[in-house]
């Protein structure tokens, strides 16, 4: 679609982002390290990996919810005339940022205590000045786009988790974004359901021209909706590329690839499990239980 | 066998764990620190963000969810304050009867009744109830919010979560529990004057009579401003256990525990710093 200009039509760009966490004896487990990719205005950007891989984690970061400990994470919304490193915004320069995306949380994450529809209501309320009336048809009109209008005064707990994912994606287009982040869209739902909610977001993407960032993993949903993939192990980038890219990756022989990472990302895009495949040696989980079964 | 028990390994772990006792006990004097610095951090945001709410229209924090919470914090605890303000005033005028009548002074039992339970007992048995009861559900659902992932979403929809939720909680505890400790004064007393006139035979008009010689504005506000006090570190203690939680349910209900443990020990150590400064300034 869109040629690879250079900086010019990038949204978010992440340059070397390391994050680790403490844990109880105070010990820094590393989960992203030397994490680079750039965001184009208008793609569909998938990021894959394991459970544990740290996507959720990028995704915090992105939103600023976890501080880096190196790195950047920069921001160009269509109204800001340069990149702007989020960790050197203040709070008004950043809000500012967040009325610009969307975000559906992997659970949804609704507002227990309001209705679906004064789910949605709430941001426009405080960041759009008009009036109740309009925003009642703005509601109406979110909550269509995502087939959920018949549960419009339900509250969140009479839900199902699909549902709640749908309304969750209505409260997320609220402001009409410039970017949508989703988290696991498709986790923990039954393929239909899963279908149906990739279909809702290429819809957005074209409907709303939305850059969207997906973390998923669950490889048909992210080669139906990519535009570009990124693929993470253990933190770090394996490759980024175009869908196509990873489809030749997906199909290929595993015989004929020479590179380790070559090979565990054909695993891993085929679908043969979650999580690190392989260990240092390069032996996969199933290599290594025949090797210590025949040694023992 | 029982030489075994002395193995230098079983000492070298047994000095260890003293060890680990220490080293766990400075780390807890710096979760403490650190505990007090994050509270202080959102008393003041909370502050902050009540004043604009106050002053500024289009920062209103709701009075939907103000009352909701007024309800929830107050309404729902009147029955426990009442009972048990009610037996605390039956206690104290029949623990009090045999040393005031050995000293020929049974009469004088409404005045001791009235100052413990207006001064000190009314604002301290209400906050407690209280943190039992509203600090532990605000600290119980907060902590679900976070888990649920909601107060991050409220964050990355620009809406501030001190604004919408903890400002609310904050304001509704602090003016409930001053509401609630006029109702457990009154019905502490009037326990006391039903003790003393079932059981010690002192008539309702000299109880209450000697009742209002006993008691002035002063005691009256000393009580409140401390129950004021109460409010705020009940909500502040449950709201940052609530924000802070990680780990799933099990964390939740961590949260619950320490923030009914951590009120009833701030309550009482504020208690006595407010009670000395009421001393010395003879208030
Ligand atoms: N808040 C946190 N505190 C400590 N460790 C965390 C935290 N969030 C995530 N982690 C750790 O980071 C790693 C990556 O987690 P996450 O980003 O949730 O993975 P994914 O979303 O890819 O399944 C995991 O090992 C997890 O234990
Ligand atoms: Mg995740």
């Amino acid at each position: 679609m869109t040629m690879d200009a250079p900086t010019d039509d990038v949204v978010i760009s992440l340059s070397n982002v390391r994050k680790s966490f403490e844990d109880h004896e105070g010990n820094d487990h590393v989960v992203l390290d030397s994490v680079t990719f750039d965001i184009h205005r208008g793609e569909t950007l998938v990021v894959m990996g394991g459970s544990g891989c740290g996507k959720s984690t990028l995704l915090n970061c992105m939103i600023g919810e976890y501080e880096i400990d190196s790195g950047s994470i920069k921001f160009r919304t269509r109204d800001m005339n340069r990149l702007a490193d989020i960790a050197t915004l203040s709070d008004e320069a950043f809000n500012d940022i967040r009325k610009r995306y969307g975000i559906l949380f992997q659970s949804g994450a609704l507002f227990n205590s309001l209705t679906l529809a004064e789910n949605i209501a709430l941001p426009l309320e405080e960041h759009s000045y008009v009036d109740p009336s309009i925003i009642d048809i703005v509601v109406t009109l979110k909550l269509q786009q995502v087939k959920m209008l018949a549960h419009r005064d339900k509250m969140p707990s009479q839900l199902s988790g699909g549902q709640k994912k749908r309304a969750g994606l209505a409260r997320a287009t609220a402001l009409d974004p410039e970017i949508l982040f989703y988290d696991e869209p498709s986790a923990g739902l039954d393929p239909v359901t899963s279908t149906a909610i990739d279909e809702l977001m290429m819809d957005l993407s074209q409907k709303l021209r939305v850059t969207s960032v997906v973390v998923t993993h669950e490889m048909d949903s992210a080669f139906r909706i990519a535009d570009r993939m990124v693929m993470l192990d253990k933190g770090r980038v394996l490759k980024i590329g175009n869908r196509s890219d990873f489809e030749l990756l997906r199909d290929a022989n595993p015989l004929e690839l020479s590179r380790s990472d070559d090979r565990l990302m054909n695993q891993f895009l085929n679908g043969h499990g979650e999580g690190p495949l392989t260990d240092a040696e390069g032996l996969s989980e199933f290599e290594k239980l025949i090797k210590t079964s025949s040694g023992g | 066998m029982a030489s075994s028990r002395f193995k230098p390994s079983r000492v070298r772990s047994a000095i260890e764990s003293v060890g680990a006792v220490g080293d766990r006990s400075i780390n807890q004097m710096g979760q403490f620190v650190r505990d007090i610095g994050g509270m202080a951090y959102l008393l003041g945001d909370t502050l902050v963000w009540a004043a604009k709410g106050l002053f500024y229209r289009r920062l209103k924090f709701g009075w939907g969810s103000l009352t909701d919470q007024m309800v929830r914090v107050g309404v729902k605890s009147i029955g426990i304050v009442v009972l048990v303000q009610a037996f605390i005033g039956c206690i104290l005028a029949l623990q009090l009867a045999p040393t005031l009548e050995s000293y020929g002074q049974l009469e004088k039992i409404a005045d001791v009744v009235a100052i413990a339970i207006v001064r000190e007992l009314g604002p301290l048995i209400t906050a407690i109830v209280l943190s039992g009861y509203a600090g532990a559900s605000i600290a119980a659902e907060i902590g679900s919010m976070v888990e649920a992932e909601e107060v991050k979403a409220l964050r990355a929809h620009a809406l501030n979560p001190i604004r919408f939720l903890i400002v609310p909680r904050f304001l509704a505890t602090t003016i409930m529990i001053v509401g609630l400790t006029v109702i457990a004064d009154t019905v502490g007393i009037a326990g006391g004057l039903l003790t003393a006139w079932a059981a010690l035979g002192i008539s309702p008009e000299a109880y209450l009579a000697s009742t209002q010689i006993a008691i002035v504005v002063r005691d009256f506000l000393t009580g409140l401003s401390k129950a004021c006090i109460f409010g705020m570190l009940v909500s502040m203690i449950a709201c940052y256990e609530g924000l802070t939680v990680s780990g799933g349910a099990v964390g939740v209900g961590k949260a619950t525990t320490a923030t009914v443990v951590k009120s009833i020990v701030a309550i009482i150590g504020m208690d006595a710093v407010f009670t000395s400064i009421f001393y010395v300034f003879g208030l």
